[in-house]
Formats: C-alpha cells, structure tokens, sequence
C-alpha cells in the first residue's frame, strides 16, 4: 500500500468533489428560490410546469439525471459535446436536482409566514420586493437552515454519484487506486475523507443558524 | 376637516355578507370607538379602510383624497397606485397581535418604514424613533428583540412604529385584546394620552369602559351594519337599541 499515492489521489479527487458541492450551492440555493416562486405563482401554466420539473427530479435518480445530462445531447439529439463537458455536465444536473428540493424547502418556510408580517409591512408602505427581502426573506432562512442542512449534508455524499459520468472527484480516485493496489483501504480512506468534510461543513451550518439565533 | 369618509361600504366573503352598507365620517382630531359582538364586521370595517382588503362597493376617502370609489359597474376600483401610495401616508394600523418583526430590534422595527419607505436619512430615523420610544417609556428597550419583550411592550412599540410614520389617523384593531388583564391598562393609557394630544382615531375594541372615556363618537355595529350611533353616554350610557342594549348587558358586571 502506498500511502502518499493514496493521500494525494484523494485528496486531488476531494478538490474535485468540494468544486462539485460549492458549485451546486452557488447555483442551486437561488435557482431554487425561483422554483419556489413558479411553484407559488397564481399563473397555472407556470405552476403546473414547475410542479411537473420538481416531480421528475425528485422522483428520479440523481445518477440516472447525470447520465442523461452527459450523455444525453449526443445519444439522443447527435449533438457532440465539447471536451470539457463532462463537469459541466455534472454541475448542471446537481444543479438541477438540488434545486428541485431547496424550492420546495423554500416553500415551506414561505408559507408557514404569518399573513400578519406582511399586512403589518403593507400598511407601514412597503412595495412587495421590499416586503419580500427586508421582512419575509430573513425569517424564512432562519426557519430552513435545519432542513436545508440536511440536504447539504447529502450532497457532499452525493457529489460521490459524478463517478458514473467518469468525473475525477474523490469517490472515482478511491476506485481507480484500490483496483489499481488491489485494496480495499481506499474505500475507507475515502470515507473518512468524506466524514471530515461533513464535520466541518456540519459545523459552519451551525454556526449559521447561531448567527440567526438573535431573534425568534 | 373630514379626516375619513366611509361610504355605502359593502363587503362579502363569498356568500357572506360581512358588511351590508356602512357610512361613516371622522374628523380631525376625534376619536371614534367601534364596538360590537365578534363576527359583525368591525374588524372588516378596519381592514378595508387600510386597504387589507378591497370593498365590493362604497367610497374611501382621506381628506379629501379617494382611495377607493365605485364605478359606473356598482364596482369598487382603487385609486392609481401613485395616488394610493400617498394615500396610505395618510394612516397607520396598530394590530391585535402587534404583528413586529421579530427580526429587527426595538428602534428597528419603529425607524425602519422611515429607512426604507420614507427614504429619510439615518440620523433623521433614529431621532424620530427614540422620542416615541421615550414617549412610550421604553427608551432602555432600543436594542431588545421583540420576544424580550411583554405583550403590553410590544403593543407599545408597534404603536410606536405606526406613529413613526406620522399618520393623520390611527386604526386599532382590539388593541389589548391579546393581552393580559394586567397589561391592559399600559396600552389604554397611551391611547389615552394620544387623544389627548387631538390624534384622530378609530379604535375596535371591547374594552366598553375605556371606549366611553375616551371616545367622542361610538359606533355599535352588528350584522355588518351601524346599529346606532353617537356620543359615548348615550350609546354605552342610555342605549336605545334592544341589539346594543342586549350587546353592553353582557358587558355589565
């Protein structure tokens, strides 16, 4: 077994999967809030669609999505992909499925507002962009950090699905070397690398919802 | 000069009837007690005259301005949104369950319409919320949260928000009726010493001892429509209604 191969695979495959997670939450979290929005919206059409999106992505495999998103412009539309579209790729279907979840978190945390909030900012003048941001906007993410916790939380693990689709993130480099060593010592390796990040991240979330602790 | 006019105010929820045609003036610097059982449209007078909820037909007028007047259709139609905008300068509502957000803190909650509507300057805010603050004795809360505080504190600081604004009337919706028995008496006497200061008011409550000390005009609504009406002896004191005779017995204790 060697170690120092093992370590700085692994850890070149981490940089990778920590792309993939921070990527997701960069593009996921507001593209999530304008699910939501569709998802609220008074125009049928609108919510249909949205209801119809949310309901496939969650209703399907994460790595059955990463495959279709990769492989899918070719087998199915002939269109040849650029070469580094493989991350891409993996980007746009976290993306995607991330952010069928977080709208429906967002949701939730909407709707569980009291009408009385934004009665009380519409008499005092608010326009309804203000009464969204000022008013609505910092109780909500007060009231989503636990569950929004969990899906970050289950991202990280998941990031380990982009192994399908051959991108080189942790889980794919602790493949490559226990074939390669013949040793299943990667596995846990990775595992522990995973935990580790999950700590830290587990961590900063509640650092977070401390910070939003100043008001109930 | 006529404050408010309130006319031919009809309101339905469905097949409800709510309010069935209620006309009502208010003037500069009266104050206007509205009472009535639960369900006879008092709070619903309340929120379609702040404009929380839109009448099917009647005009609304501050004054002299109008919100809201009825078209050729019977129906009502609200005044262009630049006008509505100035209009709604013209009031403030002070809620049953105070409605702050619990985000901002004491001086937040009271400057931040300032801040944020009114586009004052910071300095200018600050100074406005402060003296409300002292005027409603709670200059050493400035920088508490709203769940640090009692019900009767709050209710004071979301009087203290309303009045920030300036309002030329101020609506209160059961103002204590989320209270405790001890706290109540901290709210009436603010309202107390508002009136004594000529703000115009329309005050829903149930406090009937209250509404005859401190009102000029009582109105006794019941099945959406005014019943009777007039100075606080006679309609609390010598009631010639059998529904408002009825209406205060249960008051009697």
């Amino acid at each position: 077994m060697d170690w120092s191969v093992l370590l700085v695979k692994l850890s070149e495959g981490m940089l990778t999967s920590v792309e993939i997670f921070v990527l997701t939450l960069l593009f996921s979290l507001p593209l999530g809030l304008f699910v939501a929005f569709g998802r609220m919206s008074r125009n049928t059409i609108v919510k249909n669609v949205t209801k119809v999106y949310i309901s496939i992505l969650r209703g399907t495999p994460l790595i059955l999505q990463l495959m279709l998103v990769y492989f899918g412009p070719y087998y199915i539309f002939g269109v040849r992909t650029p070469k580094g579209y493989r991350f891409l790729a993996t980007i746009i279907g976290f993306v995607l499925n991330y952010a069928a979840y977080f709208a429906e978190i967002y949701r939730a945390g909407i709707e569980s507002m009291p009408v009385g909030q934004y009665e009380a900012a519409r008499v005092l003048g608010y326009n309804k962009t203000q009464t969204f941001i000022k008013i609505i906007l910092p109780q909500v993410i007060k009231r989503i950090l636990p569950p929004v916790t969990n899906e970050v939380i289950t991202l990280i693990k998941d990031t380990s699905l982009a192994f399908v689709i051959s991108v080189g993130e942790m889980f794919t480099a602790a493949k490559a070397i226990a074939s390669a060593q013949r040793s299943t010592l990667p596995f846990v390796a990775a595992g522990i690398f995973y935990y580790v990040f999950n700590f830290i991240v587990a961590v900063a979330m509640e650092w977070l919802e401390k910070k939003f602790s100043y008001f109930q | 000069m006529k404050y408010l006019e309130i006319k031919n105010l009809k309101k339905s929820f469905g097949e409800l009837e709510v309010i069935k045609d209620i006309s009502l003036d208010v003037e500069e610097g009266q104050v206007v007690a509205v009472i009535g059982p639960s369900g006879s449209g008092k709070s619903t007078l309340l929120r379609c005259a702040t404009l929380l909820e839109t009448m099917d037909s009647g005009e609304l007028i501050y004054l002299g301005e109008r919100a809201v007047t009825t078209g050729m259709d019977g129906r009502a139609v609200l005044a262009p949104p630049r006008q509505l905008r100035k209009i709604q300068n013209y009031y403030g509502l002070v809620f049953q369950n105070f409605n702050l957000f619990p985000h901002y803190s004491v001086i937040r909650n009271v400057t931040d319409a300032l801040l944020t509507v009114q586009k004052r300057n910071r300095e200018e805010a600050l100074d406005i919320g402060r003296e409300l603050l002292e005027r409603m004795a709670l200059s050493d809360k400035e920088d508490a949260y709203p769940y640090q505080l009692s019900g009767g504190q709050q209710q004071r600081v979301s009087i203290a928000r309303a009045l920030a604004l300036n309002p030329k009337v101020l609506f209160f919706d059961e103002p204590t009726s989320a209270l405790d028995p001890e706290l109540i008496g901290e709210i009436l006497k603010v309202i107390q010493d508002l009136a004594a200061e000529q703000m115009t008011m329309v005050i829903v409550t149930h406090e009937m001892s209250f509404a005859r000390d401190v009102a000029d005009h009582v109105i006794f609504i019941d099945g959406g429509i005014i019943v009777e009406e007039g100075p606080p002896e006679e309609v609390i004191g010598s009631p010639k209604n059998d529904r408002t005779k009825a209406f205060l017995n249960r008051f009697e204790r």
